[in-house]
């Protein structure tokens, strides 16, 4: 059955602008809401700074914890974006058009929130700088022998060019807003739209240099969270991080929560603005079956990680899987991390009727990065709280209510964001709407009607 | 000298927009002079206009160019300004070098594609000349950049190619 319904362009305008040629009733109680909690948050943040790390449950011999754990975990949710945008742009697929720009956008905020935890765990932000090559009258220098240094290049790279990818996308969509707005908010779009015209070398621009942008972030998506693995894989010194496979495991893991993160966001979209015609079943169809690759791939990795450490016999390396899969509390939480990252999402997904169902593929999503932040604390923390040798604090280590406040406050500023961003531009993108509809038609093959999408020769 | 104008036609259908640049051509106007303007992407040579022509393939070749030089000099000159000896291994260490250098490679590349991108586009654009709202609802316009003493002769071929409405600017 074809869910696409033919619509035009003033129609599309009007639903796909509704939440920035007006103010949706429930957006200012939402962000004022959530605006509360960003500011008791950065509150929390500042307290902790002038008292220091001690506010926290981090101790001998656990050193990262829930910011650490929360970092890596937002950086996997912004592999969304070039995931989603880059890859089905490159491969040129219809169902992505209302998909893009929301990835894109997860990106750019995920990343936003993510490279704040590592300057609030070092402890002294107001020293971060020491990570630039400009401290001239010391004398010190950037080590770029360490990962730590790796890392705010890799993110620092993976942000600005996500940034600059989504406000080239928006340029066509800038021109329209531009044009249905009147006093200061023209002026702004005008500013922003550069005098966008629409004419045939504009597009083909838009065109030629999507793809191109598209695969040049591809490598840089693939390096981002390699770097952040590399930040444990290359420690010799604690068990469950010094693996090869960190790379590839974390990348894979972090598309599978990146693209769930996706799905949560497109089912409150679609609840939200009502753009029941844009955002079709059909689309979480479609993200469902890549998921179902993708997590598959995933729990692979997360296998082959507790073979080597068993197959390889080293008593370190077992001890640890031993605490991970058998030990009160780790095991129960192995248990839901397994159930939530892939068993049960994946098993609901194998059917059709779940993955046509937005309630259910929004709570599957959910579930399944409950289960990829577990993944992450697994990681992070098991192989620092593992009673090694020659380390005598074997305390257990238990966030504080501020590393969970702290935490939960990612959250909150991660969806304000998003929602400050979505009173002021489209987050689907209307000219690729409108294309879509230019380049579709109805064939007709014997007796049935098949719907089709042309595609220009290259 | 005579004074710029902007003659823009408004469409409705691509065939008659497309009616209207055959006439332009006919009637003598340079090509780059008149120009169809849409809210969506058509299809290549759809109204049989001026197939434009770019540069941009080069703007990430030099971006990466630039980047990996600056890379290569800022991790190089970092460990040579504060030297860290260990184990009797080289000062420079090449494949820590390398994450960042190829950090650094592809943000400039990106960078560099991103200019090239809005420089190839034409923007910003200060002088937009004659244009209408519509053309992001669905309609397609037609504009021609001309002398006013030319501005009569372009009105003239846009509306017998059955423009909706001409504007001028």
């Amino acid at each position: 059955m074809q869910q696409r319904r033919v619509i035009d362009q003033v129609h599309t305008n009007r639903v796909l602008l509704n939440g920035q040629l007006a103010t949706p009733k429930w957006w200012l109680p939402t962000v004022t809401l959530l605006g509360l909690f960003v500011v008791v948050g950065w509150v929390l943040i500042g307290f902790m700074l002038n008292k220091g790390l001690g506010v926290t449950g981090l101790n001998r011999p656990v050193f990262w914890g829930v910011m650490i754990v929360t970092f890596v975990f937002w950086v996997g949710i912004s592999h969304a974006g070039i995931m989603i945008s880059a890859i089905l742009r490159l491969t040129q697929a219809e169902w992505r058009r209302p998909v893009t720009r929301t990835a894109e956008l997860l990106t750019v905020c995920s990343l936003l929130t993510a490279l704040l935890f590592p300057a609030m765990q070092d402890g002294r932000v107001w020293r971060d700088y020491w990570m630039m090559p400009m401290d001239w009258a010391r004398g010190v220098w950037p080590n770029p022998r360490s990962p730590l240094i790796w890392d705010p290049f890799a993110i620092g790279t993976y942000l600005t060019g996500a940034t600059l990818f989504l406000y080239v996308a928006l340029l066509p969509d800038l021109g329209n807003l531009r044009d249905r707005t009147k006093g200061v908010m023209h002026v702004f779009y005008s500013v922003l739209a550069l005098g966008w015209r629409g004419n045939p070398r504009q597009w083909k621009l838009q065109t030629v240099g999507g793809i191109l942008l598209s695969a040049l972030m591809l490598p840089i998506f693939v390096s981002v969270h390699s770097v952040v693995s590399w930040d444990f894989a290359v420690t010799p010194g604690v068990e469950g991080w010094h693996s090869t496979i960190f790379a590839p495991y974390f990348v894979i893991g972090a598309v599978h929560s990146g693209v769930s993160a996706v799905v949560t966001v497109m089912a409150l979209m679609r609840w939200l603005w009502k753009w029941d015609d844009f955002i079709r079943p059909e689309h979480f169809d479609a993200l469902a079956r890549l998921l179902i690759v993708v997590a598959t791939g995933w729990l692979g990795f997360t296998f082959l990680e507790l073979i080597f450490a068993v197959y390889s016999q080293e008593g370190q390396e077992v001890a640890l899987r031993e605490m991970q899969i058998f030990t009160w509390p780790w095991n129960a939480w192995f248990i839901v991390f397994l159930l939530t990252g892939y068993f049960i999402p994946v098993g609901m997904w194998l059917f059709k009727s779940v993955r046509n169902n937005i309630a259910l593929m929004f709570w599957t999503s959910i579930l399944v990065n409950v289960g990829m932040w577990l993944e992450r604390y697994f990681i992070v923390v098991g192989g620092l709280s593992r009673k090694t040798p020659l380390v005598n604090s074997w305390a257990t280590y238990r966030p504080s209510a501020y590393e969970w406040a702290i935490m939960a406050w990612s959250f909150a500023w991660v969806s304000f964001l998003l929602l400050l961003f979505a009173r002021f531009f489209p987050l689907v993108p209307l000219f690729e709407q409108k294309e879509s509809q230019t380049f579709s038609a109805e064939i007709k093959i014997g007796r049935a009607r098949v719907p089709a999408v042309l595609r220009e020769q290259e | 000298m005579a004074d710029k104008k902007s003659v823009l036609g408004l469409f409705q259908d691509p065939d008659r927009a497309a009616d209207a640049m055959d006439g332009l051509k006919e009637a003598g106007f340079e090509l780059g002079t008149f120009d169809v303007l849409t809210g969506t992407p058509y299809p290549e040579g759809a109204f049989g206009e001026y197939v434009p022509q770019h540069r941009l393939f080069r703007f990430p070749a030099f971006g990466a160019i630039i980047g990996f030089t600056l890379a290569v000099v800022f991790t190089a000159a970092t460990q040579l300004a504060y030297p860290v000896i260990s184990g009797g291994k080289p000062v420079l260490a090449l494949f820590a070098m390398l994450v960042i250098v190829y950090e650094l490679t592809m943000l400039s590349a990106v960078v560099a594609t991103v200019v090239g991108i809005i420089f190839e586009s034409r923007l910003p654009n200060l002088n937009p000349g004659a244009y209408d709202t519509r053309i992001t609802e669905g309609w397609i316009g037609v504009v021609v950049s001309t002398t006013s003493d030319k501005a009569g002769s372009a009105e003239h071929v846009l509306k017998r190619a059955g423009a909706l409405e001409v504007k001028m600017a």
